[in-house]
């Protein structure tokens, strides 16, 4: 007898595309698509419920279904089509709350995922660089999305501990891109001039969209051989990008802010609805924040297939270029070259990529990975 | 100044003498270099650029180059990018050819076409621009003489445990440069800091692309887990705080954390003891109330400072030596001798031992602080 999963938030983009690619996974029998407003894209051979998560209502849905396997995606930071903060946090705990509860009752659920951030870290300066899944975080999340995430971990836990025949498997994301990911710090990256934080260039991390459902299939089904997929896992694409080299790969010129200014350009941009500059973002932006993977790999036995460089890469083709695009500044530099030393210029010009190992005496780092000038936007 | 040549050794001689065996064994280890004599009247122009770095007034121009911006950062590059490039293909080419690797930098850094590590370590930035920057402090200004560099592993791990000083922490920085120039398999040290580094504005930017990282047990475990040198000043704000009459005395070695950490990863810690750095600032005043208010943890006064203004900021040209010593290994030991409080305390005790008798060698040896 196949599987019935249950997936909450499939109105978002995210949810969907979750939705139409885990029913075609053979031992799926059936997907209960579950959201409190109708989804705009097509779920396939789902059965789109339309509930909220917040009423009880939620336990009746589950028993009819016969669900076993729940998939809770509806934790995010933005309200889908208005709604100010208090909805969303509402839908983030409440419906966590009322979920895990009808989770309870039912005899027959058997494996719960939960997706989560690795915003519950935190991101303080006086942290360890590197968070792994047991670092405690020094500094709490104060408010925001980060601290919803903060509460749901614990009423997982809570939930975990009461049910422990229920495999529960929580992930936490690292910030989410692709080319049609429509997050907080996605829209900040789509501004025209990046506000940064005087003297700080944070690390960030980044994982695609493609990874995130392939890692979401893997917690949803039962665990590979070797592997384990209950716990808590950081899900991150490999290596780390600083906001500086974000923003003129994207060739997006940065303007530095006193850092007490760049709160209050948060607050006016938030209050004219260009971006949701939660003061979580602001701290992300200033101190940054890398996870390690080795639990992911290891235990749950998963390697995502881009790294934070390719994701930013393939979210960068789906935006426009910037003020200032890479490629017209190689150019530039290239040109200049061309003139001022003529006869380096012949095998520059030729071949920029094949000139610049030879030419720097260092060993240089590879060329070929995030060159715009051959993706032609 | 004259004072400043006298060191108050009373009982220290005696001890440095009761061990000659190690003495001699250690100076037979002695690799002098040699070192450029210029006078420090030369490098007076770059100095000013450079000396504020670790503190606030001179970082900012630094700051700005490897900071945000794509269009500031272009001067510096084109000025420093040659640099870097004559001090490793000096008999390649000519300038064209300087030139077109100084082009080849610029291209990579204005499209952001470099990586960093987990740490945020810009080593490409480190090695042609950070580098470049310090060479001339530590070449020209403070003279620096490195002894036993050999004494760091070529592969793999190390701890490097070296005694604080100075005000400004110039000793970890010089004691980079060290390493990077003179290893010869051209190791990069990876340095501990103090949180406040992390907390300030621009300097912890440049610290973290640096390669610095917090001094926390998880990250300096990470560092030596994957074979990175690091170093570690356990004496911490005791250390480069303390008032110029307690020089070249160690100050309590934290808890001993360094040891635990070491013996966890399994690598040699490796002593290394700083002189020079203690007479660059000499600080003979703490203004308290002035520190709590900034937050600070001393405010320090010296005969110039802050009386001359920016100019008393400027670091006395003295002499340094930076001796690597023996390498103490930790791999004999079983893991959970991590966890045995007077092991580590023994542990902690000889290195700390030996780095103040190499101070107090090293002290007896130097003609002058200035020469």
């Amino acid at each position: 007898m196949g599987k019935v999963v249950l997936v909450t938030g499939a109105a978002r983009h995210l949810g969907g595309r979750f939705v139409r690619r885990i029913q075609r996974d053979p031992e799926v029998e059936r997907v209960v698509a579950v959201d409190a407003v109708d989804p705009a894209h097509q779920l396939g051979a789902a059965e789109f419920v339309r509930a909220d998560i917040r009423r009880p209502e939620i336990a009746k849905v589950l028993a009819e279904h016969d669900v076993d396997t729940v998939v809770h995606l509806d934790v995010t930071g933005t309200a889908l089509g208005g709604g100010g903060r208090t909805s969303v946090k509402e839908t983030n705990v409440i419906g966590t709350m009322q979920l895990l509860g009808a989770c309870q009752k039912s005899p027959r659920i058997s494996r719960l995922v939960i997706k989560s951030s690795t915003s519950v870290y935190g991101s303080a300066p006086r942290d360890p660089a590197v968070f792994t899944e047991t670092t405690p975080a020094k500094s709490l999340p104060s408010g925001g999305f980060a601290k919803d995430a903060v509460e749901v971990e614990g009423y997982v836990r809570g939930f975990a501990r009461r049910r422990p025949d229920v495999a529960v498997c929580v992930l936490r994301f690292a910030n989410i891109l692709g080319p049609r990911i429509d997050s907080p710090l996605a829209e900040y990256l789509a501004l025209p001039v990046l506000p940064t934080v005087l003297g700080y260039d944070p690390r960030l991390q980044f994982v695609h969209e493609d990874d995130v459902i392939d890692v979401l299939r893997l917690a949803a089904h039962e665990p590979r051989r070797a592997t384990q997929n209950s716990g808590t896992f950081n899900v991150a694409g490999d290596g780390v990008l600083l906001l500086s080299q974000c923003a003129r790969r994207l060739g997006r010129p940065t303007v530095p802010v006193l850092l007490p200014a760049v709160t209050w350009v948060g607050t006016a941009l938030r209050t004219v609805g260009i971006t949701d500059f939660a003061p979580e973002q602001i701290r992300l932006l200033t101190h940054g924040r890398v996870v390690s993977t080795v639990q992911t790999r290891e235990v749950l036995g998963f390697s995502p297939r881009y790294s934070t460089a390719e994701t930013f890469a393939d979210f960068a083709r789906g935006r426009g270029p910037g003020l200032l695009p890479p490629e017209m500044l190689a150019g530039a530099v290239d040109r200049l070259a061309g003139r001022l030393t003529p006869a380096a210029a012949a095998p520059e010009a030729a071949a920029p990529e094949a000139a610049a190992p030879d030419a720097a005496d260092s060993p240089v780092a590879p060329v070929h990975r995030v060159h715009p000038v051959h993706d032609g936007v | 100044m004259a004072d400043a040549k006298v060191i108050p050794f009373d009982d220290d001689r005696s001890r440095a003498r009761r061990r000659p065996g190690r003495a001699d064994g250690e100076a037979a280890a002695v690799r002098a270099l040699p070192g450029p004599q210029h006078g420090p009247e030369e490098p007076e122009g770059r100095r000013e650029a450079r000396d504020g770095l670790p503190g606030s007034g001179g970082g900012r121009e630094a700051g700005a180059g490897a900071g945000a911006g794509a269009e500031p950062e272009a001067p510096v590059v084109v000025d420093a990018g040659p640099g870097g490039a004559a001090e490793e293909g000096a008999g390649g080419g000519g300038w064209e050819r300087r030139l077109a690797g100084g082009l080849a930098f610029l291209r990579r850094r204005i499209t952001g076409d470099y990586e960093v590590d987990e740490f945020g370590y810009d080593e490409e930035l480190t090695d042609q621009v950070l580098m470049s920057l310090l060479r001339p402090l530590y070449e020209k200004y403070f003279r620096v003489e490195v002894k036993g560099v050999e004494n760091i592993p070529a592969d793999g791990g190390a701890l490097i445990v070296a005694n604080h000083s100075g005000t400004v922490p110039l000793d970890g920085l010089m004691m980079q440069v060290a390493v990077h120039d003179h290893h010869p398999a051209g190791r990069h040290l990876r340095l501990l800091a103090a949180d406040l580094v992390f907390v300030l504005p621009i300097v912890n930017e440049l610290a973290r692309k640096a390669g610095h990282t917090l001094a926390c047990a998880e990250d300096a475990e990470r560092l030596l887990r994957a074979g990175e040198i690091v170093g570690v000043m356990p004496e911490g704000f005791k250390g480069i705080g303390k008032p110029f009459g307690e020089r070249y005395k160690l100050q309590r070695f934290g808890r001993g954390g360094f040891v635990s950490t070491a013996l966890r990863a399994g690598v040699p810690i490796v002593p290394c003891s700083i002189v020079g750095a203690e007479e660059i600032y000499p600080m003979i005043g703490n203004a308290r109330t002035l520190a709590r208010v900034l937050g600070f943890p001393y405010f320090p006064l010296t005969p110039t400072f802050p009386w001359l203004g920016p100019l008393g900021a400027l670091p006395l040209p003295t002499k340094w030596t930076i001796q690597f010593g023996e390498p103490i290994p930790t791999d004999s030991y079983a893991p959970e001798a991590a966890e045995d409080p007077m092991l580590m305390f023994n542990l902690t005790d000889q290195v700390r031992e030996q780095i103040q008798h190499t101070l107090y060698k090293l002290l007896v040896q130097r003609r002058s602080v200035f020469f």
